[in-house]
């Protein structure tokens, strides 16, 4: 925890410009549509049916969208678990992005949900639980947001610490001197659980039993899981600072990102090993040359051009390539997901599914909202590390 | 199946060799379920069945269900279950090869919507062993209708308050009447308090009993026409774990909505996995004791290199 020796600061600049207009707009239109699906029903907005109960809103924003959130996770077990303190300046960028593609995932499911006002029951009723993995899910992910706030609450405290009335000062270094004593094991929970509830993202889909494609449906679903968190996680935090530096003509930390994308390498070859070996060993490698299979065959060449990319330490070290890289996991690992809750899904020949446009509308005003938020996060709040502190 | 059941048993080996390494967990081997001894079914018959309806609507009747309506207001036969039908009648027809087939919840032995259910709204009676929805704890996530092997589960799309909707095999109708042994032979409710569809059927395609009385029907029906029934075969027994609904058809399974599913149940997969991983909470607990012991090591180390950097 050496947060003193790093220099976080906001941004600062003005934040209106077209960018975020639209990004504003886009979730203006979002939220507009979800009111107009709480008065009139689910199908009066989705596609999504009897047949195909889940669509978009939980294979993309929710589960796809927690995936994009786990760049927390992914850095924060090298820097914390691993030790390896160079990559810290990558932290607080990361658990901001965790934090708001858990919060839109959690949202996600409040659009998706036909009953939302009983939610509230699910983590009281603790006599009522059942076995069902996909509420260990519902327990993680409420869990891993509260963690999520603690772990980027110091941002927050750290700009009250610097402006606020002396009151506030003091409440805020005391909170801070507290949060410092108490991370080691709020950092613990903030692994353990992204573990948890990631790997049970696959097991749920395990429960959908026959109607799963064999090509997908494994035992190794909630291994396959976690590891396609880890793929995402990598990626996306590359991306970010891709999108920082794009954004806020910031200069590129490529020492650390070269870094990075050699663990990005590591990781995304015994994914294409590790999955592919599987399904051979399986002996279901014959299925991935026809219908559904080839959604397989996508998603694992994705996957694989990334490896490739990344396999050259010129290409590791250059920022355009890791970029390259980094976008390619990122689409794999989202097309995994994608693939193992829509595509790989077969309910039979009496049903179909194709997101209707407000359906598409809603989700992509949830991922417009996080860009805007974010944009705004770290204008106003010490959030991305100093340069100089960067090249330590 | 068979290489599901190979993945599974790999899956298995793997991590009871993981939990045996971190020193934590025995792997828990999930239990194979069997019906309730009082358990209640029905047995369907294609070869009986004329294909009059008289149960889709029965069922309409007996549980308030609004049909659905054409521009005119005459009513419609429902193609399929939906958030309006909870029991429907099929028919496949190649040829000369046809059969009437019904459609309902099929009450199963390891119900794969009960082990989706977060809160347990849908529920195994534990004497009845029928599948039935409470409305109290269900938050509409629509995770049984991903889980259910025979697509039964339906839910109100159309509504801004909306309800599960399936065959609960006419509970409602029970209202504290006690099933006995009848002149039939079969155990079941006075007139008026048993599955609507199966009191109303003109032909006794469709009846109704405790399972194990209707099992031996089915295998004296069996007995007594050999080669009548396809394979001589009695759907629900075993499949998917067994089912409390048992069919009997002159046709292939699989040509009336009823896939060759093995005798493993759907939550079998998925619940050794989770069990395996979250039995006594063992596993988690170690997984943070590790971390939380690994990251306090890390700072004080990290404080101490900081000391005598300052020194």
């Amino acid at each position: 925890m050496s947060d003193h020796a790093l220099v976080h600061k906001p941004l600062g600049g003005s934040y209106w410009n077209p960018f975020t207009r639209l990004m504003v707009l886009l979730a203006a239109v979002a939220a507009a549509i979800v009111a107009w699906r709480f008065a009139n029903g689910l199908g009066s907005v989705a596609n999504i049916n009897n047949g195909y109960p889940w669509g978009i809103w939980i294979a993309i924003d929710v589960v796809v969208g927690t995936a994009l959130g786990c760049g927390g996770y992914a850095v924060g077990l090298l820097v914390y678990v691993l030790n390896r303190g160079k990559y810290h300046p990558l932290v607080r960028p990361a658990v901001l992005t965790s934090l708001l593609g858990y919060g839109m995932g959690t949202l996600g499911v409040v659009v998706d949900l036909g009953r939302p006002w009983l939610l509230w029951k699910v983590p009281i009723y603790f006599w009522r639980w059942t076995g069902s993995p996909q509420l260990e899910v519902a327990l993680c992910i409420s869990a891993y947001v509260c963690v999520l706030l603690i772990e980027a609450s110091p941002a927050l405290l750290e700009r009250v610490s610097k402006e606020g009335s002396p009151a506030w000062r003091r409440r805020a270094d005391g909170l801070l001197r507290g949060l410092n004593r108490a991370m080691p094991f709020l950092l613990a929970l903030g692994l353990l659980l992204p573990s948890m509830h990631q790997s049970s993202l696959g097991t749920m889909m395990l429960l959908t039993g026959p109607k799963l494609h064999a090509l997908w449906s494994t035992s190794w679903l909630p291994f396959l899981f976690l590891v396609s968190a880890l793929v995402m996680g990598y990626g996306i935090v590359v991306l970010e600072a891709a999108f920082s530096g794009w954004a806020f003509r910031r200069p590129r930390e490529t020492a650390m990102l070269t870094r990075l994308s050699n663990v990005a390498f590591w990781v995304g070859l015994f994914w294409v090993v590790f999955r592919i070996g599987e399904v051979a060993i399986a002996g279901e490698l014959p299925l991935a040359l026809h219908g559904r299979g080839y959604a397989f065959v996508v998603e694992v060449l994705v996957h694989l051009a990334a490896v490739v990319i990344l396999a050259s330490g010129a290409r590791r070290a250059s920022g355009a390539w890791q970029t390259r890289a980094a976008l390619l996991l990122v689409l794999g690992g989202a097309l995994y997901r994608l693939d193992t809750y829509l595509v790989a899904f077969m309910p039979g020949a009496n049903f179909s599914y194709f997101p209707a446009l407000p359906e598409m509308f809603i989700t992509i005003g949830f991922f417009a909202a996080e860009i805007a938020i974010y944009v705004w996060a770290v204008r106003r709040f010490p959030i991305l590390a100093g340069h100089a502190a960067a090249a330590r | 199946m068979g290489s599901t059941d190979r993945r599974t048993l790999l899956k298995s080996i793997a991590l009871t060799g993981g939990a045996v390494a971190a020193g934590s967990v025995p792997a828990v081997a999930y239990e194979k379920k069997s019906a309730p001894p009082a358990a209640m079914g029905m047995l369907y018959d294609t070869t009986r069945c004329i294909g009059c309806k008289a149960c889709v609507f029965a069922c309409q009747q007996a549980n308030d269900l609004e049909p659905e309506r054409d521009a005119s207001g005459l009513h419609l036969a429902p193609a399929d279950l939906d958030g309006r039908t909870k029991n429907v009648i099929k028919l496949y027809k190649d040829g000369d090869r046809r059969s009437y087939v019904k459609a309902q919840c099929m009450h199963c032995v390891d119900p794969a919507c009960a082990a989706a259910c977060m809160l347990g709204s849908l529920h195994k009676d534990e004497i009845t062993g029928v599948v039935g929805w409470n409305p109290t704890y269900c938050v509409g996530c629509r995770y049984c209708q991903m889980a259910c092997p025979f697509d039964v589960p339906k839910f109100e799309f159309d509504k801004a308050i909306p309800k599960l909707v399936k065959c609960e095999l006419c509970r409602h109708r029970i209202q504290g009447a006690v099933a006995e042994k009848d002149a039939s032979g079969f155990t079941r409710y006075p007139q008026g308090h048993g599955p609507a569809c199966a009191e109303v059927c003109p032909r006794e395609a469709v009846i109704y009993g405790r399972r194990d009385e209707l099992l031996d029907e089915a295998n004296r029906r069996i007995a007594e026409s050999p080669g009548k029934y396809f394979k001589d075969h009695l759907y629900g027994e075993t499949e998917a774990g067994g089912t409390q609904v048992l069919y009997l058809s002159h046709l292939p399974f699989d040509k009336l909505g009823l896939p060759g599913y093995g005798d493993t149940s759907v939550p079998t997969a998925a619940y050794s996995v989770q069990e395996t991983l979250y039995k006594g909470f063992i596993a988690p607990v170690a997984l943070y004791g590790v971390l939380a012991a690994v990251m306090l090591r890390n700072r004080k180390k990290e404080e101490k290199s900081e000391k005598e950097e300052r020194s």
